[in-house]
């Protein structure tokens, strides 16, 4: 029922059906067949439910240890946990793939179920993108990563899973990182859609964002989830590698990010179109090229999971198509787009194009920094590479501006702003910026994080302070406040929101920069200090787990002789895999992180000594609080009854039939 | 406001941040890029000492002792590609996969003395796994040929180079 057989079956299956969701609305689209370009839907639907059973039998082969199945003997054993056994499908190229493009069906259903209030035609286009980005994809799957490929003779047991991917962290970043990549497509199959059709109009705007916003919200998440993991699972005390592969998730965030803005403004005022287009494929294109040049191992990375030159052939192929198709299709098509709305340089558009250009240029520096190194070797021979201090230095200083813009931009009005007028509403936040940045030359050292922590503090007082004043703060009675606290649109709560979290995550970078650090070697009971800290290696003993044997140290931490806590961090030797991992210890009061890692032990009895690595990281979970803040606030922003498709057209509708 | 003069707005405001960011950029690349080296390119030339460099190879078996400086411990190894060995100098934790006889990066500088100081030592996630740069100097080197079969044993490094070395 769930066999390997039939899961290859269904995946063909999807895959043929997909080409057709690609083929038929298209045709029938040009034809102005109503019929043909209503299947769509239906066949989003079908290729959907073809390939979740395809998944779900890669799911049953795994879960039941079906060893004769090539991936799951690879990549999994008897004695790993249920739920490692389920997430470390997608933790190997072949199930990572399947996965990519069950969530790309998955939005395929999305737009079939919601879009029922898109132009037939255009839902039908939408559809049609979609599948046809699909089969691609599916066909990569079946052609060169068959997950379902049998093995003879099977094996007795797995050779099991890498142990640094089994952590809860890990198990549930790639879903929610792929979603975000993934989710892109959508917007891209709007923006394909737009050409083909050759209109775009505010109603375009308002379709798109949505699906925008919703992939903004998971790259988001699963952004800081994944710095998360490598903060606390690696254990190298950092939390950014500028790795090519973090840099991939990187690059569409930064262009889906202006795309949700400039978005704002083809909705609002019809201007900004053709560039809104742009980015739309852009962030896409990005978010393809991303997972697949690096997952094909072309960027060297010690994240890739392939280095197989078949297929960096077929997916260089297929991005090449679908990248280079869609580029061609906006060089054609994109000078019958005209704008008609006008604004001055000093207006919400206007903010919103700086914020655009900006989020555009650091884009055009990280990819410049992640591309020039590989193209270095290839052309000039040279192995070259940059790293932390390239990307510190070329990014920061345009993230200042951007800060800046991003506090004045949400007060401006649309059309015209008057800067006297607009200044008037933002001392407060102007005030309480001038005590940040005093604060910041008391606690941060270095001109940059001074200036960083300073703008963090400046972009959320100004965020709060226009959403108080919006609901009348200070102007109207309390019931006047609740009364425009209720009709002030979601957006405009959700824009704030993810403005605040943007700052605090700024602010945990800037606590970040000023991390202690000190490698010490140690007896038990020696104490050494750290900031202030004392840390005491109370006791180091070892101990048998499920499939590993740990040594655990016992770190005592204290603040002027007060106990603060106890760490206890691990080294664990996997035996099967002949692989050491470290297990940190952190404890937070989410003002600052205590880290602590046990290394090597060294001499014996007497004379034993440990190497410990101890850390001290201010404001490190602001990090990632502050990512998770900004994808609440996209969120709230969609439960904004203007972003629900459709919903105006609806409550008439049920306006009427009340009357 | 017309068409045309926020065309030459928007423009403007492109150039600048555009142009700022090339500046940046090319500012950011003449002091931050780091070049990789074999061991043997580091003894023929070199890199002065402020400079950062890649240095990479394998961990020759038997070399890894620890010295105590100060109550810091530094690993000492020496990195080699075959034809020369670096004596490599870390403070800190080497990472789980470190292995005598196996390849590593290290990040860091070239002393006066000849000596590499590191502040970062990279082992990759898969024991099998050898980076693409060291691999490549294998290659150039001419101590494997990918056609002839996989990588040369690691254990069989050390003696390559004692020859070398010695002879």
């Amino acid at each position: 029922m769930f066999g390997p057989e039939q899961g290859h079956f269904a995946l063909a299956l999807a895959c043929v059906l997909a080409l057709v969701q690609f083929a038929v609305p298209l045709w029938g689209a040009n034809r102005r067949d109503a019929r043909l370009v209503g299947l769509a839907p239906y066949l989003a639907v079908s290729q959907l439910i073809a390939l979740g059973y395809s998944f779900l039998c890669l799911v049953m082969c795994a879960v039941s240890d079906d060893f004769s199945v090539q991936n799951v003997a690879a990549n999994s054993a008897v004695s790993k946990p249920l739920l490692y056994k389920i997430t470390g499908i997608w933790g190997n190229h072949e199930g990572s793939v399947l996965l990519w493009t069950l969530i790309l069906a998955v939005c395929g259903g999305a737009v079939s179920l919601f879009g029922r209030n898109l132009p037939d035609i255009l839902r039908g286009r939408v559809l049609a993108i979609l599948g046809g980005v699909s089969a691609g994809f599916q066909m990569f799957c079946l052609l060169t990563s068959d997950p379902f490929d049998r093995v003879f003779p099977a094996p007795m047991d797995g050779q099991g899973m890498n142990p640094l991917l089994q952590d809860p962290g890990l198990a549930f970043h790639p879903p929610i990182l792929y979603t975000g990549y993934v989710g892109f497509a959508v917007p891209f199959a709007f923006a394909v859609a737009a050409l083909i059709e050759g209109r775009v109009d505010a109603a375009w705007g308002r379709w798109v964002r949505p699906w925008a916003v919703a992939a903004w919200c998971f790259l988001t998440c699963g952004i800081a989830l994944g710095s998360w993991w490598s903060y606390y699972v690696l254990g190298w005390g950092g939390y950014w590698f500028w790795d090519p592969v973090e840099n991939a998730s990187l690059i569409p965030w930064l262009t889906g990010t202006a795309l949700v803005h400039s978005a704002i403004v083809v909705e609002k005022r019809e201007g900004l179109k053709i560039w809104t287009v742009l980015l739309a494929i852009a962030t896409f294109s990005f978010s393809l090229s991303g997972t697949f040049l690096v997952r094909s191992g072309i960027l060297n990375s010690v994240h890739a999971f392939a280095n197989d030159p078949a297929r960096g052939v077929f997916i260089l192929a297929l991005l090449a198509i679908v990248i280079g198709g869609s580029l061609a299709l906006f060089a054609w098509r994109a000078p019958s787009l005209t704008s008609t709305g006008l604004f001055s340089p000093i207006s919400r558009e206007g903010s919103l194009v700086l914020n655009n250009i900006l989020l555009c240029s650091i884009c055009a520096v990280v990819v410049t920094g992640t591309m020039y190194p590989p193209f270095m070797q290839l052309l000039a021979g040279r192995t070259i590479s940059v790293g932390k201090p390239f990307f510190d230095a070329a990014t920061i200083p345009l993230t200042l501006p951007l800060l800046l813009a991003m506090g004045v931009g949400t007060a401006l009005p649309w059309k015209r702003a008057q800067l006297a007028r607009t200044f008037s509403h933002l001392y407060a936040a102007a005030g309480i910026a001038a005590i940040g940045l005093v604060l910041c030359f008391w606690k941060l050292s270095g001109v940059l994080p001074i200036a960083c922590g300073a703008l963090a503090i400046w972009v959320i007082a100004a965020s709060a302070s226009d959403v108080l004043r919006r609901i009348g703060i200070g102007h109207t009675s309390a019931q006047g406040v609740w009364e425009r606290m209720k009709h002030l649109p979601r957006s405009s709560w959700g824009a704030a929101l993810a403005h605040i979290g943007a700052g605090i995550t700024v602010l945990g970078l800037c606590g970040m920069s000023q991390a202690q650090h000190a490698i010490v070697e140690v007896h038990i009971g020696e104490t050494r200090s750290l900031a202030g800290d004392d840390w005491t290696l109370l006791d180091v003993h070892d101990y048998i787990g499920p499939n590993y044997k740990a040594m655990q140290a016992d770190i005592a931490i204290r603040h002027n002789g007060k106990l603060v806590t106890i760490l206890h961090p691990e080294k664990r030797d996997f035996t099967t895999q002949s692989q050491t991992t470290t297990e940190v210890a952190i404890h937070t009061n989410f003002i600052t992180d205590l880290y602590g890692v046990v290394g090597d032990r060294h001499g014996t009895g007497k004379y034993t000594t440990y190497v410990l690595r101890l850390h001290r990281n201010p404001l490190a979970p602001w990090m990632w609080l502050g990512g998770l803040v900004m994808a609440i606030g996209g969120a709230f922003s969609l439960s904004d009854r203007r972003m629900r498709i459709g919903a105006p057209k609806r409550a008439a509708a049920r306006n009427m039939a009340r009357a | 406001m017309t068409r045309k003069t926020r065309r030459l707005w928007i423009v403007i405001a492109c150039l600048a941040c555009v142009g700022s960011a090339a500046a940046l950029t090319l500012r950011a690349f003449s002091s931050n890029i780091v070049f990789f080296m074999a061991p043997s390119q580091v003894k023929a030339n070199p890199p002065s000492p402020d400079r950062t460099i890649r240095l990479g190879g394998m961990v020759m078996a038997g070399s890894l002792h620890r010295i105590n400086e100060n109550g810091t411990p530094v690993n000492a190894f020496e990195v080699t590609d075959g034809q020369a060995a670096v004596e490599v100098h870390y403070t800190g934790i080497l990472p789980d996969l470190f292995r005598e006889g196996q390849s590593v990066v290290a990040l860091g500088t070239v002393q006066k003395n000849g000596g590499f100081t590191a502040s970062e030592v990279l082992a990759k996630h898969d024991e099998t796994y050898m980076p693409k740069e060291v691999a490549d100097e294998l290659k150039r080197t001419g101590k494997w040929d990918p056609r002839f079969g996989k990588a040369p044993d690691a254990s069989s490094w050390d003696t390559m180079t004692a020859k070398k070395a010695g002879g």
